[in-house]
């Protein structure tokens, strides 16, 4: 393909020799190994990952039904930042979450964004993510967006761009903090010399989060933090995220149920324990909406728990995030991001948006279907990198079957450029490469404002030029260093 | 409090681990035993798959009890549930399932073990290879069982994993008794002959226990000695007496912990106020027989009652 893209190790130019700042440490460290000892240190590393099993699941029918574990390829080599870049991205991301939860709020509510003429009536309220049933509601602590995703990608010195929001259920983060556990047992000397953020605190941030979230409980006096149950629902061993789940469970001294596990006893949800039913104040569900309670969404899903969602708008209990938050997500309201940014902070988005064709406008539809082989085509409501045609890497065929795609079904998808993704070396065999990485930050939001653990999760294209960095696309993980002020 | 569904997980983890870990013993005695020139190895084969339960199923499948055709079959088999390879496995997916229950450790241990498991009967193995495979195997069980005791709080959730053990282990011991009483003494040679006390030999070798018996009785082998050992010594970590005293352990502890009445905890008190009072002479005169069926049947009720009292199940 031969984007010209930014390295983040050796600058604009991609010359060696002449590092950037941040990884002339790391690459003083680097030039002193032996490669032999880096081949054997990533033999090392999926060692401890098969050994820990830190698998994801992929399927291998349709329904579901069947799975296999497989390793996420980690490399060695850290994806480094400054304290500077990173303080800028997190103001960003805080602007941008604080956004979208009021806007959240607003829709659920009095919809002003839509009276003010801003976001278009029917994107919000014919969306497939809004949820009529949450209209009125507020949920404890005015909270939708507990845990968001941000995928960002840079392209230059100091372009960062938002990709996507995932505010549904966003995964990932317990790769965030296994690869830095990993890069920690095998390399302490580098943690030693270079003044490295940490990570590790991120469940305790969660646990604290999620708490400061609890519905007010009215047989109880004055709500002790202490005794607060937290229960994490998961699909099953089954989901392609399972192991994140009994991490995150175990680090937040949560328990990890599943909808069989459930029962609404009385007004409260309770969870069956060795000694009866007991009561769960947070429920960080790993679910999708309809999965949540088959009474009020889904009446197929085995995954719910009848009449949940009553004992939630009751105000018994939390969930996090708030059924409803998946509109967020939406592809084509991704598009008016910046206008939603302003209606609510009242200043400029400090975070890039990707300009984005709406394939419903006509004339949007008309330039992308004339320049199908230069854009990134996706689905307004896909992920995982799914259904989503990338236009200069695709092939005759593809771009034939999406322009039928798009002819026949032009309000399910939107369209970019192709941005010229910034590239970080992995390790190949015994020399550094570069690769198209992006970024994705954990970004929590309380009554108390909104907490980042400086970091995130990086995602790299493993294959040459490739753009596409999703794990069920054969994409890799690597380590992020936020490198703090001396 | 821990899920009903979680202590279901464990205390099935730990079964299979233990259930596992016993045809492991059985299966490296009845090798020792074919070493012996004078041995009849289909029986000794035969009375392995009689043990585990698993004769008709083998016999089913298969011609003859060529002694590597047996091997395969209890290691491997994969139309076979209790092999070797899917007990691990099922002893593993639940201590993944089952993740945030146990340490770390734990779990790396039994991950471990099911990928060297995986590993090495991922093929037929050869008769030169049995060895090696019960090595291994002795020892990755022994790793889970260790990062168990060094590591997991002495709380509900070990209790459970203990449990677990326990009463297979209980079970495995009396099964492997009766085994040795009613099929091979009703079918073969006198008690006492030379063959005999070979076959005594061996069970006491399946349960890892020859030479601290040896130790203890100075070397003298007799029917009466052996029950005394693996059912009423209570030092012995694989006689009746000890499993029972560990059950009840454990559904105490969590009697004390659980406001309901736990049945469990009376049927498991009166099991082991059973075998308290018992003696050798008292059983013999019962018949060994019928006093391992009864204790094979209460041990089965009180896992049972345990499944209900704990809500493993909705």
């Amino acid at each position: 393909m031969g984007v010209a893209a930014f390295d983040e190790m050796n600058g604009l130019d991609g010359a060696s020799g002449d590092r950037r700042g941040c990884y002339r440490q790391y690459g003083d460290w680097y030039d002193a190994e032996d490669t032999r000892r880096l081949r054997s240190k990533v033999r090392e590393a999926r060692s401890v990952f098969r050994t820990t099993g830190i698998t994801f699941n992929t399927y291998e029918d349709e329904n579901q039904s069947s799975s296999t574990e497989r390793l996420i390829p980690f490399d060695i080599v850290p994806r480094i930042l400054t304290s500077g870049e990173w303080a800028d991205v997190a103001k960003g991301l805080e602007q941008r979450v604080s956004a979208i939860n009021d806007f959240l709020f607003d829709v659920y509510h009095d919809a002003e964004i839509v009276k003010a003429g801003v976001v278009p009536e029917t994107l919000v309220f014919g969306n497939q993510g809004y949820l009529p049933q949450m209209a009125g509601f507020s949920p404890p602590g005015n909270v939708y967006t507990h845990i968001v995703g941000v995928d960002l990608v840079r392209t230059d010195e100091d372009e960062f761009y938002v990709l996507e929001d995932n505010a549904r259920t966003p995964s990932g983060v317990s790769y965030m903090l296994e690869n830095r556990e990993t890069m920690q047992r095998m390399f302490p000397e580098l943690f030693a010399d270079l003044n490295i953020e940490p990570v590790r605190n991120y469940p305790s941030r969660l646990r604290a989060s999620l708490e400061s979230c609890m519905a007010a409980d009215p047989q109880r006096a004055t709500p002790n933090n202490n005794d607060t149950t937290i229960a994490l629902l998961t699909p099953g061993v089954h989901n392609s995220a399972y192991y994140e789940h009994t991490f995150l469970a175990s680090k937040l001294g949560a328990a990890l149920v599943e909808a069989h596990d459930l029962r609404i006893a009385g007004s409260r949800l309770t969870m069956r324990t060795t000694g009866g039913y007991a009561p769960i104040d947070v429920l960080y569900r790993r679910v999708d909406d309809d999965f949540l309670d088959p009474l009020t969404f889904r009446p197929d899903s085995m995954l719910g728990v009848a009449g949940l969602f009553d004992i939630y708008r009751a105000g018994n209990l939390t969930i996090a995030n708030a059924p409803g938050t998946g509109l967020a997500d939406d592809k084509a309201l991704y598009s008016y991001m910046p206008e939603i940014i302003k209606f609510y902070s009242g200043t400029e988005p400090l975070l890039k948006n990707v300009h984005t064709w709406r394939c419903s406008e006509p004339d949007s539809l008309a330039y992308v279907l004339d320049h199908l082989d230069e854009l990134v085509v996706k689905q307004v409501n896909g992920s995982g990198g799914y259904g989503m045609l990338v236009g200069p890497a695709a092939s005759k065929r593809d771009l034939a079957r999406f322009r039928r795609k798009l002819i026949a079904k032009s309000s399910e998808y939107v369209a970019q450029p192709t941005l010229a993704l910034s590239t970080v070396p992995i390790f190949k065999q015994s020399e550094l490469v570069p690769r198209h990485v992006d970024l994705r930050p954990f970004v929590l939001t309380s009554p108390n404002g909104v907490d980042i653990v400086p970091g995130g999760l990086t995602r790299v294209a493993l294959k040459k030029g490739s753009l596409v960095v999703n794990s069920s696309q054969g994409g890799g993980t690597k380590d992020t260093w936020v490198l703090a002020d001396d | 409090m821990m899920l009903g569904r979680t202590a279901g997980g464990l205390f099935w983890m730990f079964r299979y681990l233990e259930r596992s870990d016993s045809l492991v013993r059985m299966i490296n005695a009845a090798l020792n035993m074919a070493l012996i020139p004078t041995t009849d190895t289909e029986v000794v084969w035969r009375s392995v798959l009689t043990t585990t339960g698993q004769e008709a199923l083998f016999v089913d499948r298969h011609e003859s009890f060529e002694p590597i055709e047996v091997v395969n079959f209890l290691l491997r088999e994969p139309a076979h549930n209790q092999s070797l390879r899917a007990m691990i496995e099922q002893a593993r997916n639940n201590g993944r399932e089952m993740r945030t229950a146990i340490t770390r450790e734990t779990w790396e241990a039994m991950n471990d073990c099911w990928l060297m498991v995986d590993d090495v009967l991922s093929d037929k193995v050869t008769m030169r290879e049995v060895p090696e495979v019960i090595r291994l195997m002795t020892r990755q069980s022994a790793l889970v069982y260790g990062a168990q005791q060094a590591t997991m709080m002495r709380d509900n959730t070990n209790s459970f994993c203990r449990l677990g053990k326990s009463i297979e282990r209980a079970l495995s011991t009396a099964r492997l008794l009766d085994v040795k009483n009613f099929v091979l003494l009703s079918s073969a040679s006198d008690v006492g002959s030379p063959t005999d006390s070979l076959q005594w030999e061996t069970l006491l070798r399946s349960v890892s226990a020859y030479d601290s018996y040896m130790r203890l009785h100075k070397g003298k082998v007799s029917a009466a000695s052996i029950v005394d050992f693996l059912v009423l010594d209570d030092r012995m970590p694989r006689s009746l007496a000890y499993s029972t005293a560990r059950i009840v352990d454990a559904l105490g502890y969590l009697d004390r912990r659980h406001e309901e009445q736990i049945d469990a905890n009376k049927l498991a008190t009166e099991m082991f106020d059973v075998v308290d009072e018992a003696t050798v002479d008292s059983i013999m005169d019962f018949g060994l027989h019928q006093f391992l069926s009864r204790f094979i049947a209460d041990t089965g009720r009180v896992a049972n009652q345990i499944e209900k009292d704990f809500r493993f199940y909705e």
